[in-house]
């Protein structure tokens, strides 16, 4: 059987903020070219857990191990450095709003690539849009965009600088059945085109199952249950049921 | 500035025959004292209140957290270049106060009186010296300063959504206008030791 190549590790992972834990020893570990979805109600920690893995939020206790370098030793520079590797889409997207749909690309593209030439910015920026399907919106605000299109530029913007890990917080949410449905086909086919290795957060069942290789669910800042769609969805467990309903 | 100050001061002055002295005195107040500390107060106003609304909700709506995550020091291109711009737009302020608020005064004394502008700005500086404006620069500079850092420390530390925006925003105002009384007292103390 093949051995699957572990890209994240993270070993009894604890957060508390003021007298809330918040994390109570997550443990998981993410196999490359997978897309693992977390799920849990609101508060059970999933977000603060892929917020750890990228430093953003320092953990209190545990270890985060992202290509075989534990994150919680590292010094700003160093985490910098591996940061270029992971994308981050955000909950609502988070598009710098006093730049454009093209600046807030370059931004993000000329900070990655140090020295990239004008014509390389200009062909990867197109090749990002086209990727989302939203190349007509290159010159506009952020504040002129719906919240779909918002997605899908935070989208492109995630994508242009060609991560080995994408994580993505609560991508479907605020959005219709029917855009949901393409942001979640949008990111399976990111991942098949650039292999890259997901955790994506989400409440969305949809888009759980259709992006999903494993879904781990978080119950009270702890791993409660594992498997894929279709394992949890026969579980015994009323709890993780719930879910499925 | 100058124009309210002359026409204010102009009768008492004029009580005690002193009127002559109108243009040196309205220009030494204006340059020493009134025109940094309202041209920054207004700055404190308007421009710590801009940083932090904008760094504030950039805050909230995790635009600052998402140049973390692309290795892009926020603090290095978001806080220094306000801060640097502040303190170095301020002193430009001050100086431009400075000049229309003088020839405010020119006018103010218009009003009542007849003065040519060679004679009244001859007046002006002939009691003007170069250790009336040096000082009073310099401290322009901290004004601009403390504006850019308190605004950036506030829009920074915003919490709580909208709401943490507009707190963050009335705080800054708040701070700098304050730290301005602070830095404008110490500056006079210490002028007034070492001149």
């Amino acid at each position: 059987m093949e051995k699957k190549e572990t890209i994240i590790e993270i070993t009894n992972l604890h957060k508390k903020f003021g007298d809330n834990e918040v994390l109570k020893g997550i443990t998981l570990t993410v196999y490359k070219g997978e897309n693992l979805v977390i799920l849990g109600r609101s508060g059970s920690g999933k977000s603060v857990t892929i917020k750890c893995l990228v430093g953003l939020v320092p953990a209190d206790e545990g270890e985060i191990k992202v290509f075989d370098t534990d994150i919680t030793k590292l010094k700003k520079t160093e985490l910098n450095t591996l940061r270029v590797r992971i994308g981050f889409m955000f909950q609502n997207g988070a598009l710098y709003d006093s730049m454009s749909v093209r600046q807030n690309l370059t931004f993000t593209l000329k900070h990655h690539t140090k020295d990239i030439e004008k014509e390389a910015i200009e062909t990867q920026i197109n090749e990002a849009l086209e990727n989302v399907g939203l190349l007509e919106a290159i010159d506009k605000m952020p504040a002129d965009l719906s919240g779909g299109m918002r997605k899908r530029i935070a989208m492109a913007r995630t994508v242009i600088i060609k991560p080995e890990i994408i994580l993505y917080d609560e991508p479907t949410s605020g959005l219709d059945t029917i855009t949901a449905r393409e942001i979640s086909e949008l990111m399976v086919s990111i991942q098949k085109k650039y292999q890259t290795t997901s955790i994506i957060i989400t409440h969305d069942m949809a888009c759980a199952k259709s992006t999903s290789d494993r879904i781990l669910i978080v119950k009270d800042g702890v791993i409660n249950a594992e498997g894929t769609y279709e394992e949890l969805e026969k579980s015994d467990d009323e709890w993780v049921k719930s879910f499925f309903i | 500035m100058g124009l309210v100050l002359t026409i204010q001061s102009r009768p008492t002055m004029a009580k005690f025959g002193a009127e002559t002295w109108l243009p040196s005195m309205v220009s030494l107040s204006l340059i020493r004292e009134i025109a940094p500390v309202i041209t920054a107060l207004i700055c404190a106003g308007k421009i710590a209140s801009s940083i932090s609304a904008e760094l504030g909700s950039m805050k909230v709506t995790e635009q600052i957290d998402a140049m973390e995550v692309s290795a892009v020091n926020p603090y290095k291109y978001l806080v220094v270049t306000r801060i640097l711009a502040t303190t170095i737009m301020v002193p430009i302020l001050v100086i431009y106060a400075d000049l229309v608020g003088v020839y405010g005064g020119y006018i103010g004394y218009n009003i009542h009186g007849d003065i040519t502008m060679f004679r009244y700005f001859s007046d002006v500086f002939e009691h003007l010296e170069f250790l009336d404006i040096i000082p009073a620069t310099i401290k322009t500079f901290f004004f601009g300063f403390f504006i850019g850092m308190i605004g950036c420390y506030k829009g920074f530390n915003a919490s709580n959504g909208t709401a943490g925006v507009g707190i963050a925003a009335n705080s800054a105002v708040v701070s700098a206008s304050l730290s301005i009384f602070i830095i404008d007292m110490l500056a006079v103390q210490i002028t007034d030791f070492f001149f």
